[in-house]
């Protein structure tokens, strides 16, 4: 009997001892994101500096840019940092967002083995590169996780009239980091966001075969979703969040951030630019 | 196979260097796991011995489904979690999805039918005789539960091991009710997800060695508790 009273004050010690820091409620904001900007380290350094300057505490939920935007029609988050922009205009018009602005963005780049089977270096545009795997069968690895990165790689397979579908078409299901690994062990080609392939280049044996493409701009918005379709939401922390992103101290860290580890910036800040500079409608 | 050289490096820098956010994270999981088994056992203990002692009908049905319960998929479990704790969901005016008590809830969903399995199969492998025994040298109903549990404190304390083990290493559910947030519910085995998406193997690798070594050093001193004498 001894021991089971011994066991049982050890369990309410640990009981009382998780229940000591609680924040309040209110303060409490959740960020829906996508896995892309949690995987390259960059809201490492942003929330931290947000919640001292604001003294909100934010919760960061890194899942796909579809369900994100899913949280957010669902009133489960506060605030979206997302990438798809056809998507993100949908769920504006549903009514389900309030606030919309710019941030930044990084680009997506095609990378493959060096060897390079279907001959896509060089090639003239994205759609051309697309259209060369799909007839040469050469393995392509896809996220398949209806991400901001899938969705933008479904886009282009449309726009180069290809269905990718067959034995050379492989489908994680799983984040950018996991998703280079299984590109690397099948020597296939994929679509990647430069930040991830930087922050995952050594120990892997692919190479950027295609950049720079216009249509490769991955361009992340963030939304405030809409306190009237959701009455129970954090409003006033989804704006500060919001007006904390596109602040110029803040787009200054993004334009800085990487330089140091890469040799080069992982995110191009664009608060003072406008949809259409990026190309987007 | 360096990776696995290297894994095993960093684990020791880490604990042997003591890394502020690893120590944090292993203490959560700790804490956690341990008052989710807490909790289980609370519950599973008394409910196990009701099922092992107790003659009424149904109690074939009742027990199988404990031990279905007990191969509850934990992803199974974090999705019905975070359905009701959501802010659409019926509890979510509670504020409870992506907290460290969020993810006791699951686990203690996923822990207390191992618990309150185990303990009624360890009851029932006692002599049925036991009980008329004790209850004729005059013992109060109360007295010979008391009596049995110490009886069978072996595969009882197997049972709560059996239920930390269960908990402690799952992912799917401390996932998706925790979130996996930096310096809040971000535990061992969702942060060794984290960094094999981020391709970092190594720190993968030393996290999972420290959450063994956890386990290890959980399983040894209820081990210890349990051989220690009668």
């Amino acid at each position: 009997m001894r021991k089971l009273t011994f066991i049982l004050t050890l369990f309410f010690v640990l009981v009382l001892s998780a229940c000591a820091p609680a924040a309040p409620v209110v303060k409490d904001m959740i960020l829906a994101t996508t896995t892309s900007t949690q995987d390259s380290g960059l809201l490492d350094v942003l929330v931290p500096e947000f919640e001292k300057q604001s003294g909100y505490v934010v919760k960061t939920i890194a899942v796909g840019t579809g369900q994100a935007l899913q949280m957010g029609e669902e009133c489960n988050a506060d605030v979206l940092l997302v990438h798809a922009p056809a998507s993100e205009v949908a769920f504006m018009e549903k009514g389900a967002g309030k606030e919309r602005m710019l941030v930044m963005h990084n680009d997506f780049i095609i990378i493959g083995s060096p060897e390079d089977p279907a001959g896509i270096k060089g090639a003239a545009s994205t759609e051309e590169a697309f259209q060369l795997i799909a007839e040469a069968q050469a393995p392509f690895v896809s996220r398949g996780d209806d991400s901001g990165t899938h969705k933008a790689e479904l886009a282009l397979w449309k726009k180069a009239g290809v269905t990718p579908e067959g034995d050379w078409y492989i489908e994680t299901g799983q984040g950018m980091g996991a998703t280079l690994k299984v590109a690397d062990e099948k020597d296939a080609y994929t679509l990647t966001d430069r930040a991830t392939y930087l922050a995952n280049k050594e120990g892997l044996g692919l190479e950027i075969l295609l950049e720079g493409d216009a249509a490769l701009l991955n361009v992340y918005h963030v939304i405030s979703v809409n306190p009237t379709a959701c009455p129970k939401v954090n409003e006033e922390g989804a704006l500060a969040f919001a007006r904390f992103l596109t602040d110029p101290e803040t787009q200054k860290t993004i334009s800085e951030f990487g330089v140091d580890q890469y040799g080069e910036p992982l995110f191009f800040p664009d608060a003072d630019k406008t949809d259409a500079d990026l190309g987007l409608p | 196979m360096d990776v696995i050289w290297e894994g095993i490096i960093e684990a020791l820098r880490l604990m042997l260097q003591g890394d502020p956010e690893v120590w944090q994270i292993t203490l959560l999981s700790l804490q956690v796991s341990g008052i989710a088994t807490g909790i289980s056992l609370v519950i599973g203990l008394p409910l196990g011995t009701w099922l092992a002692l107790g003659l009424f009908r149904g109690k074939g049905c009742f027990l199988s489904l404990i031990n279905t319960g007990m191969a509850l998929p934990p992803v199974v479990v974090g999705l019905w979690v975070s359905i009701f704790l959501w802010r659409s969901g019926p509890l979510g005016d509670l504020h409870l999805i992506y907290t460290p008590t969020a993810m006791v809830i699951a686990q203690t969903i996923i822990a207390a039918p191992v618990v309150t399995g185990l303990t009624a199969a360890a009851l029932q492998q006692l002599d049925p005789r036991l009980q008329l025994q004790l209850l004729g040298l005059g013992a109060s109903r109360r007295q010979m539960v008391f009596a049995l549990w110490r009886e069978a404190r072996l595969p009882l304390l197997a049972a709560l091991m059996a239920g930390f083990g269960a908990v402690i290493s799952e992912v799917g559910a401390s996932m998706m009710v925790g979130g996996n947030i930096r310096h809040q519910t971000r535990v061992l085995t969702t942060a060794t997800v984290l960094e094999t998406g981020k391709g970092n193997f190594a720190l993968a690798i030393a996290l999972g060695f420290i959450l063994l070594l956890l386990a290890y050093m959980v399983n040894m001193l209820l081990t210890w508790i349990q051989q220690r004498d009668g």
